[in-house]
């Protein structure tokens, strides 16, 4: 069953264009493709940080963005979860304030900041400032607060990179761990095969602001196991 | 120790630089927002008029204030009719010249501090839920903290120093408008004005360099508070 139904063209001052159609169901999918494919800007229209020219982008029953009839809702009434690749985390506020940032927000029964802290293991770093902490645990924080904000879909924006091998493994395991408890319909942008084949159950392949395939892992020719 | 005209002149200069400051903070704050993060036609245009100043001649700022302020003038006539505030002769004048010849200083250090905050933090504040205005005080506003301290403590010692347009505006009344370098000025007019001046210079001076140092404290401690993640 379909979750995500996106289908939006928009060229940006840059002269990139996007020109993309897809859908996706309740479990993982990946967005794969190469550095500048488009990945970024697809999950940020989804977000609604970046308006399309033209588009319909809906999520479950609800339409996010509908260019024809004018219908653009703001990223606060989207309820999508963004892992940014830079973590984000709010400077100012400790482990505790950024958790609680999207929780206060937006009342969710579903995510409970116990056990959330529980799963990511945040309990002893909930004190700490942003800058006390290690990038694997910042990212576990960014994971936690997007979790606790209540999406209805949760997007990473390539959650391991600039991690090293061992980190990326331990995070795989949080997110596996996250995604088997929550079962929350997640949209994974990566351009490594491996996490493709780790985390998902259907791929997009996307490449120079198209969408060039799609299917199982084993079916979409970009992201066979070997290719990094 | 110091006289009663000096305590007095010194008393007037802290009112008017805090008044000036509390004054022109709100504006500041948006406009060095909106210089930061927007772009829109006529910005040129809003750039100079903030910066004009800071290279006009004190004097010339002073005299566009009476023209403006005076009781003839169309604002000054409007707000005395309607709310009996007038600016002429008038501690409050003096506050105005403050605040328009400080306000570019200001302006400048919150706009840098603004954008100098990640965009993306905004944008993942607005994805958890908040609205556009909570993002704002939530985030924007908390972390460009340091500018904004930075900016105050500028505008301030700025206001401290005020002379031209004030004495065009306001006068230089002693105990109602006579700040502390027109108190200086009157004093050098009289034999023995230098000697007499050198308490009050030296009063002036460590103002100057204790709202600077305190800007300085609180700048450093709050970027260390806010360091980047």
């Amino acid at each position: 069953m379909d979750h995500l139904s996106f289908d939006c063209d928009c060229t940006y001052a840059s002269g990139f264009r996007l020109e993309a159609r897809f859908t996706a169901g309740t479990g993982v999918t990946a967005l794969f493709g190469p550095s500048g494919s488009g990945k970024s800007t697809v999950l940020a229209l989804i977000a609604g940080l970046l308006r399309p020219a033209r588009g319909v982008i809906s999520l479950g029953d609800r339409t996010l963005t509908d260019t024809s009839a004018r219908v653009h809702l703001p990223p606060e009434h989207r309820r999508v979860g963004l892992l940014f690749q830079n973590h984000c985390l709010l400077p100012h506020l400790s482990v505790r304030g950024n958790l609680e940032y999207g929780m206060k927000r937006r009342s969710s029964g579903r995510f409970r900041f116990d056990e959330i802290v529980g799963i990511l293991e945040l309990r002893d770093v909930l004190a700490r400032q942003p800058h006390e902490l290690s990038g694997g645990q910042k990212q576990r924080v960014a994971l936690g607060r997007a979790l606790l904000s209540g999406p209805e879909l949760l997007m990473l924006d390539e959650p391991f990179s600039g991690l090293d091998e061992p980190l990326q493994e331990r995070i795989l395991e949080y997110l596996r761990r996250v995604l088997s408890e929550y079962q929350i319909p997640t949209l994974l942008v990566t351009h490594t095969p491996a996490h493709v084949h780790q985390l998902a159950g259907r791929v997009i392949h996307l490449d120079a602001g198209r969408v060039v395939a799609t299917g199982s892992p084993e079916e979409v020719p970009g992201p066979r196991p070997g290719r990094s | 120790m110091l006289t009663l005209q000096e305590l007095d002149a010194i008393r007037l200069s802290m009112i008017v630089g805090a008044t000036a400051v509390a004054g022109s903070l709100p504006f500041g704050i948006a406009l060095g927002w909106l210089l930061a993060r927007y772009s829109f036609p006529g910005k040129t245009i809003v750039e100079t008029l903030l910066n004009l100043p800071l290279v006009l001649p004190p004097v010339v700022t002073g005299y566009l204030l009476l023209a403006t302020l005076g009781r003839q003038g169309w604002l000054g006539g409007l707000l005395d009719r309607t709310f009996g505030i007038r600016f002429v002769f008038d501690w409050k004048g003096a506050a105005v010249a403050a605040a328009v010849v400080s306000f570019p200083l200001m302006v400048r250090a919150i706009r840098l501090a603004f954008a100098a905050i990640d965009h993306q933090l905004e944008q993942a504040a607005r994805t958890l839920g908040a609205s556009r205005i909570d993002a704002f005080m939530t985030v924007s506003l908390p972390l460009a903290r340091p500018g904004i301290v930075a900016g105050c403590v500028l505008a301030f010692a700025r206001s401290m120093g005020e002379f031209g347009a004030t004495i065009m505006i306001a006068g230089n009344i002693p105990g109602m408008t006579q700040t502390i370098p027109l108190y200086i000025y009157e004093q050098l007019s009289v034999p023995g004005g230098l000697e007499a001046s050198r308490r009050i210079v030296i009063v002036s001076v460590v103002i100057a360099a204790a709202a600077l140092m305190a800007g300085e404290y609180l700048d450093r401690r709050g970027r260390l508070r806010l360091r980047a993640d």
